[in-house]
């Protein structure tokens, strides 16, 4: 029986100074790389492809059959490309991983980029983020240093440099192509595909993007094996991840755990809802998945059972409200979100994101009427699936589902001639017991 | 490759020092396509001039071989490039819907209130620019402030009032996750890929980034024993 937390990538987060190459290798950091070496790139893809590992950067898509796509017979250079522009509302892993331990993403770079046979290597870390940018930077120039990036790493005759990006600010471009555009320079817009970046992605060539939590956790599928990695989690979904609660709990924080764990049992760590509150409603993974709510406490974390109960596991990025919170509001926020971060370049998500923003404000602010909740359906109804990327499909999930689960509260805004809530009673410096 | 164009008498076309117009190309050379510098080549513009400056648009341009008009469009789609002067401090509040719901509203309103000024405006000294800004990755510690794109932790209206007013006197402010504060020009050298060697600062991880190793710790939980590791569970 495998324990409730599972502590992998968080593992050194409690170490001393366990951002500097000294400390990680002295944890036998970068162990994986000659294991690796030993092996020929295609054996490699082939462990991880065994061992079940799918994208943590939300689609959930297998890393090793990603990988598998790259046309090894195409002239052009190979490119892996790891996507740190970790800006999905709620999502705070990829973050504290990168503060505390940028070199176990390093040494997934290496070992992944060995795998797809790419002599070149980017982060795109989002910019906003200046000291998590600092010690990747420290940790790449220190990987130089010690001969595990560069020429003939580790005399195996393998090459391979690592160039560190920041970005400058776009929700956009955590989506793969819209970075890639960034990348090379341009406007963050999606590309139209196919051509799939495995086909023709950075600088039109053979392109592997991955999530930095899928890269950082490949070294411990070389090291321990991927039947290792699979004995964690659930059919489907295996291995481990990391699950960021946020809100209204008493202890928010990552708790890395097998995929498949309940948020019952996560609430339950971190010491249960504050004081006096019940859970209300909850995202599983990020503003882009749809709303669940007390009634989906004991649904399985894993790609399955949170698809079959309406939603998407995401980003396990677990944001928790409790009864203080209005419903209206939190879903009139995200709505503004969409429309501030729609890239512009389709018409359904740029001018939907505007409407469904000026149609949740009316209801919000006890303006409108009941049919304007079927106007926000309708809204939705022409943006999901009609939009270039995930962007403006994402923009639908809270208004749909939160009029699913919660349209009472849109009425009582109707009836109450605005919003029935103190804003000041959900505020994480509302005294304790504080009545909504 | 493509090739930066090399330097001529451009410098006295758009008013940056040759140190600048050599840091540009450097960035440039760094990439297989010179155009991929552009990004970090105008965080250095903003650490040079404390904005993005038409002279800063026409120098990308020429060393990258693309017009005024295809840089403009670049600049002007990534939020973190500012037209207006920045202050020494850029104090970001996240009013995305955790961090407002957890207080991120009340703490920007009364920064709005206490500075007297508006969203993306600076203070009259030139000091602190406010802007409420969208989800930063550390909802875990709600609501967060950015100071320069440094974490300030689990904010209060007090809390983040006595910042910036620390910062406008001239104090030492340090982000509650990492190091003593910089200022936004240095902050855009980092970005534009030129290490100030300040990573040593500050700690791992805040304690909520620690919660659940915490209690595996205390438990005894760990993963499975591999076949990496020495001994078995």
């Amino acid at each position: 029986m495998t324990d409730t937390l599972t502590p992998v990538l968080t593992d050194n987060w409690d170490a001393e100074r366990a951002w500097t190459l000294a400390a990680y290798e002295e944890r036998g950091g970068y162990a994986a790389l000659d294991k690796a070496f030993a092996m020929a790139p295609d054996d490699v893809i082939a462990a991880v492809k065994e061992s079940g590992l799918r994208g943590r950067g939300g689609a959930g898509f297998p890393t090793g059959m990603k990988w598998g796509f790259i046309p090894q017979d195409n002239p052009k250079p190979k490119y892996l490309v790891v996507n740190a522009d970790e800006s999905e509302p709620g999502t705070c892993k990829d973050i504290p991983l990168m503060m505390a331990s940028p070199h176990t993403l390093v040494e997934g770079v290496i070992v992944s980029s060995y795998a797809i046979r790419a002599n070149t290597a980017f982060i795109y870390v989002r910019g906003e983020v200046l000291h998590v940018i600092r010690r990747l930077q420290r940790a790449v120039q220190e990987a130089y240093l010690a001969g595990h990036l560069g020429k003939n790493i580790h005399g195996s005759g393998y090459d391979l440099d690592l160039i560190v990006h920041a970005g400058a600010g776009a929700y956009i471009c955590g989506e793969e192509t819209a970075l890639l555009e960034g990348l090379e320079g341009r406007r963050g817009q999606p590309r139209l595909r196919p051509p799939f970046p495995a086909v023709a992605g950075l600088y039109a060539s053979p392109t592997v993007i991955n999530n930095v939590e899928s890269i950082a956790s490949v070294p411990s599928i070389i090291t321990n094996g991927p039947a290792w990695f699979a004995s964690m989690g659930t059919e489907k979904s295996q291995g481990y991840g990391i699950f960021s609660l946020s809100g209204h709990v008493i202890n928010p924080g990552q708790y890395e755990a097998p995929l498949g764990i309940t948020l019952r049992e996560l609430i339950d760590l971190a010491g249960g809802m504050r004081e006096g509150h019940e859970l209300k409603f909850w995202t599983p993974g990020g503003s882009s998945t749809p709303l669940l709510t007390p009634e989906h406490l004991d649904v399985p974390l894993d790609f399955e059972s949170v698809g079959a109960a309406g939603s998407m596991l995401g980003t396990r990025a677990l944001q928790l409200f409790d009864e203080t919170t209005c419903v209206v509001r939190a879903v009139l926020r995200w709505t503004e979100f969409y429309k501030h971060e729609s890239c512009g370049k389709c018409t359904p998500c740029r001018e939907g994101t505007w409407w469904l923003t000026q149609t949740m404000a009316r209801l919000e602010n006890g303006q409108g009427s009941e049919a304007d909740l079927d106007l926000l359906l309708d809204q939705c109804d022409n943006i999901l699936g009609r939009s270039f990327c995930a962007l403006g499909d994402g923009a639908t999930s809270p208004i749909s589902s939160s009029i699913q689960h919660f349209r009472d509260e849109y009425l009582a805004h109707l009836t109450h001639g605005g919003c029935p809530f103190d804003p000041a009673a959900s505020t994480a410096f509302a005294p304790v017991g504080a009545p909504a | 490759m493509s090739t930066p164009m090399s330097a001529d008498n451009s410098l006295e076309r758009a008013g940056l020092d040759q140190k600048t117009w050599d840091e540009l190309r450097e960035i440039a050379g760094r990439y297989p396509e010179a155009r991929s510098g552009l990004l970090p080549m105008l965080h250095l513009v903003q650490s040079v001039e404390g904005r993005i400056t038409p002279e800063g648009i026409e120098a990308c341009a020429e060393v990258l071989g693309l017009s005024a008009a295809e840089v403009n469009g670049v600049a002007t789609f990534y939020t973190m490039y500012k037209r207006k002067p920045v202050g020494d401090y850029h104090v970001g509040v996240c009013t995305n819907t955790l961090c407002a719901v957890m207080g991120g509203d009340l703490i920007f309103e009364r920064l709005k209130e206490h500075l007297d000024v508006g969203n993306d405006e600076t203070t009259a000294d030139g000091k602190v620019t406010l802007e409420h800004i969208e989800c930063n990755a550390a909802c875990d510690y709600a609501p967060v402030m950015m100071v320069n794109w440094e974490f300030m932790d689990n904010q209060t209206p007090e809390s983040a009032v006595q910042a910036v007013d620390d910062l406008r006197a001239g104090k030492e402010v340090h982000s509650t996750r990492g190091p003593r504060l910089c200022t936004w020009r240095e902050a855009e050298r980092v970005l534009a890929g030129f290490p100030d060697d300040r990573a040593d600062e500050g700690p791992t991880a805040g304690p909520a980034s620690l919660a659940g190793l915490k209690i595996a710790r205390e438990k005894g939980w760990t993963a499975p024993a591999g076949a990496g590791q020495g001994e078995s569970k």
